[in-house]
């Protein structure tokens, strides 16, 4: 029983690591400035945690298979170095792979969330509600006019609350289901949640932000290659949590524009 | 629970070396010289340890509610001020000197006890007080919430009403159940055995509600 | 000479039936009380995983009988979107509370810590009693949403706030069935608190002649560090629960924002804070997950140690490693808050101790490791199921390596890598160690032994069916597959359910291997073989009484300590073990003295 639990535990061990070196659910390609840190750092990580876990699962199956042989009159052995040694191992190479993990990671996390978006970032709002995500564009005015929550109603498509009669702001503002922005161009994301907690991921941008109802939050970020994504909310909104979705398309400046213009028309 | 049945009322002081000494049951270490016995000496009467585990629930709690009045008051810009009802001053004062009568009843028991008998008093009277007390905090609590609720303002109206309200029930509640500690303490000690252990971590626990309400009350106070 | 046992247990033994089985005070029988509550919630919360997991790989499957659980939730036995959350919530809530806070610490624990420590029984038994019942009538009343209204809240075990804070109109059972399930937490808390008094009075005062601290089991240890960190984490999740039943009974703002708008209506609530209940929550939630396996850590390494004839390369470590365990985890819970929208630089502050926290875990599975080598290992149902665990702990601590940092949390979070994460490390190793602790102490507890060959098949097809449910969950982590989605519409994820078939199959599989064992536990318990009072040839006090322990565990002679609790192998010995109650004079110079 012993060595065939031995040989099992090799045998995961080994299926375990196969479908991350053959790459076959891989994470999707980065389109983002900021993500190449992230996947550094994931790479790395991996790396360290895939040697780990091989090494500790070998070892552990190993000893199974040898300590379980019955010899008579056999002495139990002392493992060397005793506890000290495997005490000062742990916090040695332990201890600093995890503090340059943290070290390193802070670049990455940094490079999202702790510097300010480019002056010239184009500010675009999302607004997350049960079930659905409503972006809105300032228009040629670029200031969004304010929100009137007593004004939302999905019946009339006035998602946003908006007052178009007496907010002058308002008056040019785009409200879009989807979110189009143009190629290689940095984005202020102003995230506002219409009801309850949800969450704004694209796993090709390298983003996942909460909405926080009450507290308006931003992210900024730039895509660099064209092409339609999709948005999912990550965060449990309610039973239509699993449909709560909206697309991305990164577009050409040219193609944007256009896009923008008939956006403008449909208002 | 020791009930002794035949012998009159009585109140027992448990020997216990260790009672008030610091080197109690944290490091039971086995003596060099082999003997024991002596390891038994130096555990404290699980009531102690009981109810310092007990306090130090309690403390969290309210630790909870504290830091979610903090952040709660951080996070928004609705909090009203308001003055507080003046009978809880009056309150303070009651509970406060409840503290002062029971540890008076502890000493005239312990007194009573050594051998002090020209005291003709009942040893109870003072706990008594201290009951009495008591329930005069909770009345006076109990005025305070009906006055703001007269004024039209209830636990909804704003968040620093939710916040007096939670704090000062919560509080209350706790002290609901010192106040059975001391009917169970009074019980013992006028039909059974009442152990010093059991008075000492009733006295304790009633202490604690005093200390927590001083807290509480500069709290909001503070932030009210 | 005074005794201090003597204050623990002043009756006799019952008499009546219901003394004896139903309202008892006796330690033992509360931890077969509770070992059986956490086994019908374990049932139950394997169902709702079944039903869940049909309905990831076949989401039409029409599954016989569901209607009859709820018309609505089911209609024509397919599992309606809103259905699908709340039995997921359900399961988690279950499994979480009912099986992993209960079965290791409360189930074993009761039922040992008196034993190992050298007690008659605990210093207050009417609470433990009431400890109990309480955590029962909480079971109910949770139980009591599936029958009520429009079914249990959908919101998750973690009930994040708004949503689980503005009634009903945030969604079916988000009115009744919030309140239930925040009374019966806020109940099971009290439970816990109860119990957690007497767990640490017993350990700190009711220790026998000689029984030191560091003489001590490491399950004692184990049992006493989760019971401090019960006491301070129950107590602060009441709290969240009363504010939470308030924001839904008393038109309270703790936790609801203002202007907030559904099915266009402007919601009364002001001023309230998201992310307040998210602090407060976690909290509590992240020293829950460490009291759910901290009990498992000390019952593996106990079965381990019996099971390869030595000690622990250092007992004293495996301590202080449980204890750090214990302090950190009240200093990270904030790593389920990375991207919340708190304020960025505390993400990066919360991740320090989370990455920390790896390295006391890291020196018990070395420690664990170090002491195999060059041991007598012996092969039983509870020694494979202690290894299991090991090989658990670390697959599961190993994927925390990745959660652990916020610029790669970004891309994991509310994944399935999550979920594998926190099933593998805290779901299947829990329940590892608890099987590692009942085929340990079965014998001990029932007075007959399980059946050995039933025991491997239940390990060896758990074991491989556990992994291959849970490994393809990081998989599809990586891959951006959300959790607690009822159904996968989205064009990336379309390509993953294949996956998500494959590991129905093996949850199905797993499943049926639990039956199998729920088949020997009753067998076993009516017809399996009579135990010997001894019958791995353990040390500690648990194996120096009869079997089944009578009342007061230990008859007319309370024990006394010679030894620590583990000598094993011991050069110059009569026997391979030296029981802690032993005369037996060692030279072994490693004893603690």
């Amino acid at each position: 029983m012993a060595k065939i639990f031995a040989v099992i535990i090799v045998l995961i061990a080994i299926a375990s690591a196969v479908p991350i070196v053959m790459h076959m659910w891989p994470m999707p390609v980065d389109i983002s400035t900021h993500g190449g840190l992230i996947d550094e750092q994931y790479a790395d990580t991996m790396l360290e945690a895939g040697i780990s876990f091989l090494a500790s699962q070998f070892l552990l199956a190993f000893f199974i298979w040898k300590f379980s042989i019955r010899t008579p009159g056999e002495k139990i052995k002392s493992f060397p170095g005793g506890a000290t040694g495997l005490v000062a191992a742990a916090f040695l190479l332990v201890g600093t792979e995890v503090l340059a993990l943290g070290v390193f990671g802070t670049k990455a996390w940094a490079s999202v969330y702790l510097t300010p978006p480019a002056a010239n970032a184009m500010p675009v709002q999302v607004q997350a509600g049960q079930f659905a995500f409503y972006f809105r564009y300032p228009g040629p005015d670029g200031t969004f006019g304010p929100l009137h929550p007593e004004q939302i109603s999905e019946a009339n498509a006035n998602f946003f609350g908006l007052d178009t009669t007496h907010d002058q702001d308002s008056k040019d503002d785009i409200v879009a289901a989807e979110l189009a922005i143009p190629v290689n161009r940095e984005i202020h994301l102003l995230m506002h949640s219409k009801d309850v907690g949800h969450s704004f991921y694209v796993p090709e941008l390298r983003i996942q932000q909460d909405f926080v109802p009450g507290l308006d939050v931003t992210v900024h970020f730039t895509a660099t290659k064209v092409g339609k994504y999709e948005i999912v909310c990550t965060q449990l909104c309610g039973l239509g949590h699993y449909n709560m979705k909206a697309y991305l398309e990164v577009k050409s400046q040219e193609d944007y524009d256009t896009w923008i213009k008939q956006q403008a028309a449909l208002q | 629970m020791v009930t002794t049945i035949h012998e009159p009322p009585t109140i027992e002081l448990d020997r216990l070396p260790s009672h008030g000494s610091h080197n109690g049951g944290w490091r039971n270490l086995v003596p060099a010289d082999g003997d024991l016995r002596r390891v038994k000496d130096h555990a404290p009467h699980p009531a102690s340890t009981g109810i310092w585990v007990a306090l130090a629930s309690i403390t969290m709690t309210f630790a909870a509610f504290t830091s979610a009045l903090v952040v709660r008051q951080g996070g928004a810009q609705d909090w009203r001020h308001f003055t507080l009802p003046s009978v809880l001053y009056f309150n303070t004062l009651v509970i406060i000197a409840s503290s002062i009568t029971l540890e008076v009843a502890r000493r005239r028991i312990a007194a009573f006890m050594g051998g002090a008998k020209s005291r003709a008093e009942s040893p109870a009277r003072w706990l008594y007080i201290t009951l009495f007390l008591g329930l005069l905090f909770v009345a006076g609590q109990t005025y305070a919430w009906v006055q703001l609720k007269a004024q039209g303002f209830g636990l909804a109206t704003n968040v620093s009403y939710s916040f007096f309200y939670v704090l000062t029930v919560a509080h209350a509640l706790h002290l609901l159940g010192g106040l059975g500690g001391l009917v169970r303490v009074i019980g013992k000690l006028n039909h059974s055995v009442l152990r010093r252990t059991t008075l000492d971590a009733t006295s304790r626990y009633w202490h604690f509600m005093g200390v927590l309400w001083v807290y509480l009350l500069f709290l909001l106070w503070m932030k009210l | 000479m005074h005794d201090m046992s003597a204050h623990a247990v002043q009756h006799g033994a019952p008499t009546s039936f219901i003394r004896k089985h139903v309202f008892s005070t006796d330690h033992k029988v509360i931890g077969k009380q509770y070992y059986a509550l956490a086994l019908l919630a374990a049932l139950v919360g394997m169902a709702l995983s079944w039903i869940m997991r049909i309905h990831l790989g076949w989401g039409n499957f029409a599954i016989p009988g569901l209607h009859l659980l709820s018309s609505t939730g089911a209609p024509g036995n397919v599992l309606t979107p809103e259905y699908y959350l709340q039995l997921m919530t359900m399961h988690g809530t279950i499994m979480v509370f009912f099986v992993l806070t209960t079965a290791p610490f409360a189930a074993f624990g009761n039922f040992f810590l008196p034993i190992q420590t050298g007690a008659e029984d605990m210093p207050f038994p009417h609470f433990n009693m009431m400890s109990f019942w309480v955590t029962f009538v909480g079971f109910l009343v949770l139980v009591a949403s599936f029958f009520v209204g429009d079914g249990p809240t959908l919101g998750g075990w973690t009930q994040y706030a708004p949503l689980s804070a503005i009634g009903s109109v945030g969604g079916p059972g988000e009115g009744m069935g919030v309140i239930l399930w925040a009374t019966s937490i806020g109940i099971f808390c009290i439970g816990q608190l109860l119990g957690s008094l007497n767990f640490i009075t017993t350990t700190l005062d009711m220790r026998c002649k000689g029984m030191s601290l560091m003489r001590l089991p490491l399950t004692a240890w184990a049992w006493f560090i989760t019971s401090v960190m019960g006491l301070t984490a129950f107590a602060v999740l009441m709290p969240a629960c009363i504010l939470l039943i308030l924001d839904h009974v008393a038109g309270t703002s703790f936790f609801v924002a203002s202007n907030l708008v559904i099915n266009d209506q402007v919601l009364p609530h002001s001023g309230g804070s998201t992310l307040l209940w998210q602090h407060l929550f976690w909290f509590f939630g992240h020293p829950e997950v460490y009291i759910a396996i901290v009990p498992g850590l000390g019952i593996v390494s106990h079965v381990l140690i019996t099971n390869m004839r030595r000690p622990m390369l250092s007992h004293r470590v495996l301590i202080y490693s449980m204890a750090a365990l214990a302090a950190l985890s009240y200093m990270v819970y904030g790593h389920h808050m990375f991207v919340s929208g708190m304020n960025p630089v505390s993400s990066l502050v919360f991740s320090f101790p989370t990455l920390v926290i790896t390295i006391p875990s890291t020196i018990v599975v070395l420690i664990w490791l170090g002491s195999l080598y060059g041991s007598k290992l012996r092969i039983n149902s509870a020694s494979l199921f202690a290894l299991g665990f090991v090989s658990m702990f670390i697959s599961g601590g190993v994927s925390g390596f990745f959660l652990a940092q916020p610029s790669i949390d970004i891309m994991l979070h509310a994944t399935y890598f999550v979920v594998g994460h926190f099933h593998l490390v805290m779901g299947v190793a829990a329940m590892f160690g608890i099987f590692a602790g009942t085929y340990f102490w079965f014998p001990k507890m029932t007075g007959r032994m399980m059946n050995e060959t039933l025991g491997k098949v239940h390990f060896i097809m758990s074991f491989i069916g556990a992994y291959c449910i849970f490994m393809p969950f990081h998989y599809l982590g990586i891959a951006g597959n959300v959790r607690r989605y009822q159904a996968f519409t989205d064009d990336y994820l379309i390509p993953l359910i294949p996956v998500h078939k494959f590991i129905t199959i093996a949850a199905l599989f797993t499943g049926f291997a639990q039956l199998i064992f729920v088949y020997n536990l009753i067998y076993s318990r009516f017809k399996g073989a009579p135990a010997p009072d001894n019958p791995w040839e353990g040390t500690s006090l648990e194996w120096s009484t009869a079997t089944p322990p009578p009342h007061n565990n230990f008859g007319d002679k309370m024990p006394v300590v010679y030894h620590d609790p583990y000598q094993y192998s011991v050069e110059g010995a009569s026997t391979d073990f030296v029981m802690q109650t032993s005369p037996e004079k060692l030279n072994n110079p490693k004893e603690e003295q």
